[in-house]
């Protein structure tokens, strides 16, 4: 036969056991030509074109997952970024258009719709302030809306007054959303380096260098490499384990791009590309700490941790990068505490925390993710992790984020619960050393070195 | 195959019984899907496990509804049926 038994067995083992899945299909759609300075005009301009891109996004999700038996979990948009759209430098502005978008999303059947962005990296605008203004509001208001603030690149360095900025306006979205222990604060990313063609949540925007409307596909299946590594048994050496993951990764890259380019065909619209992360679930079995636990590790956290995950994130775009001519994206390993089982228990134990975290985040995509934090932590401290992690980044030439929930009147020992996707988590401590005069500086910490790298 | 064809594999697995082949290639007969090629063990000493490659060119039902008479077909047993298009299988394990 074209396929031996053993094939045809593997892949249906992958999709109902190893849970592989297509986590996300995510309509790219530009908004640069919506752009009005009446909010009105802007936010149905805005409106009209999401539906006319939008309206099959859907319907064609399903019915490739049928023909392939793939599961499709998630259908999102990416939007250009708001503050390239709407140019007028007024709160309300934002507000108007925010929710013509948000309810636009639920018109098309999407669960997210990201790009209520700003990028501020060397300083903001009046268009931006109004914006990050708006941006509690938005959050505590709108369902599917997510936003993202770029608060760093490697050639411009990290605006600590934007840390700082965002620092509060976290405070700001948790005591908004404080009925559901702080969720707005899980719809907002603050980034180094983003990506332009994310296609995840929440961090995804549509960057101004795409073309009109692009399909860019989020694969997963961090269950189907667990699976792997554990055929190879425990005495298999890392080298082996390396090659197995590369295998895998390869496999699921292919579906992926089998997806990827049918979606673009039925759309019409291009293949814009296939980001090849390793995104958990809150499901049993759909979990990159578990991976690191098949590896060998008693918990991820544990001493090692960091080790594991460069060759996780490492071997899997090894074995992606041959089975697709399109990756792009953040292209890594994700590791949200609240979003993966294995990672809520290391956290709920100890084994794990913000320090070992961010440790881990300089080895794979994407940063400090679903982490809940006391909701008496400071707006200085809150902006001294950031900036941190946002120093990893720009050191590192990588995409690092920040998405952090002060969940209010939470304090350690107690569960934040967002249900869905997003999942539960254990507030994590936070150091009681205090950071605030070097946040209070505020400016600009200047553009790392690009030479002289030893 | 040629050009004018549309292949799908049909995997069945459960719990071995007596005329599941018969049974599967009954129902794809009647509507119409070709048979290309076949493929069945039991696995240990009583798991059924069958994949098949078929044409359904000629047919005029979509995939979800050729799932679903093939499960009538057997709907008084024990069986796990999968029906999808080939390219999934050809993407995954062929360079």
């Amino acid at each position: 036969m074209k396929f031996s038994n053993e094939e045809v067995l593997e892949t249906i083992g992958m999709i109902a056991e190893g849970k592989l899945d297509i986590r996300t299909v995510t309509l790219g759609i530009s908004l640069l030509d919506c752009s009005d300075p009446n909010p009105s005009a802007c936010a149905r301009k805005v409106r009209e074109k999401i539906l006319a891109r939008g309206e099959k996004l859907s319907e064609k999700a399903d019915f490739v997952a049928n023909e392939y038996g793939l599961p499709i979990v998630n259908k999102r948009i990416s939007l250009t970024p708001l503050s390239l759209v709407v140019p007028v430098a007024d709160p309300a502005a934002f507000l108007e258009v925010a929710r013509a978008v948000d309810l636009a999303g639920e018109e098309i059947g999407v669960n997210f719709v990201g790009g209520y962005t700003a990028m501020i990296q060397k300083g903001e605008t009046a268009i931006d302030q109004a914006l990050i203004a708006a941006m509690p509001e938005v959050l505590a208001t709108t369902q599917r809306f997510c936003a993202s603030v770029v608060l760093a690149t490697t050639r411009a360095g990290i605006n600590m007054d934007g840390c700082y900025t965002m620092g509060r306006v976290i405070k700001d979205i948790a005591a908004r959303t404080a009925d559901q222990d702080g969720i707005g604060c899980a719809k907002l990313v603050l980034f180094a380096n983003p990506v332009e063609d994310n296609p995840f949540m929440a961090g995804a925007f549509y960057g101004i260098g795409e073309c009109e409307s692009s399909i860019l596909v989020g694969v997963s299946g961090p269950g189907v490499i667990r699976r792997a590594i554990e055929k190879l048994g425990p005495d298999a050496d890392l080298g082996q384990v390396a090659e197995a993951i590369k295998k895998s990764a390869f496999k699921i890259t292919r579906a992926g791009e089998l997806v990827g380019k049918e979606m673009a065909k039925l759309l019409g619209v291009s293949f814009g590309n296939l980001d090849l992360s390793l995104a958990p679930t809150p499901a049993d079995g759909d979990s990159v700490g578990q991976v690191l636990e098949t590896m060998g590790l008693a918990m991820p956290g544990a001493p090692g941790s960091t080790a594991a995950l460069m060759m996780l994130n490492d071997a899997v775009k090894k074995g992606g990068l041959f089975a697709s001519s399109s990756v792009g994206g953040l292209s890594g390993a994700f590791i949200p505490v609240s979003e993966d089982a294995s990672m809520i228990e290391a956290a709920k134990v100890g084994a794990i925390t913000i320090e070992k975290l961010e440790a881990m985040t300089s080895v794979c995509s994407v940063g400090l993710d679903m982490v809940a934090v006391p909701g008496s932590t400071s707006a200085e401290t809150l902006a001294a992790i950031i900036a941190d992690e946002m120093a990893i980044g720009c050191a590192n030439h990588k995409t690092t984020a920040v998405r952090i929930i002060p969940a209010p009147g939470k304090d350690i020992g107690d569960f934040v619960h967002f249900g869905g996707l997003l999942g539960e988590a254990p507030i994590m401590a936070v150091s009681k050393i205090s950071a605030d005069n070097f946040v209070r500086r505020g400016g600009r910490i200047p553009a790392p070195l690009q030479s002289l790298k030893n | 195959m040629g050009k004018n064809s549309k292949s799908i594999v049909v995997t069945v697995i459960g719990k071995d019984e007596m005329g599941i082949v018969a049974k599967i290639a009954t129902a794809l007969a009647e509507n119409s899907i070709n048979i290309i090629d076949i493929n069945q063990k039991i696995l240990g000493d009583e798991i059924f496990a069958m994949t098949l490659l078929a044409d359904r060119v000629n047919s005029s039902l979509s995939l979800p509804e050729i799932t679903a008479k093939l499960k009538e077909s057997v709907s008084n047993l024990s069986l796990n049926v999968t029906v999808q298009d080939s390219e999934v299988f050809q993407y995954m394990h062929r360079v």
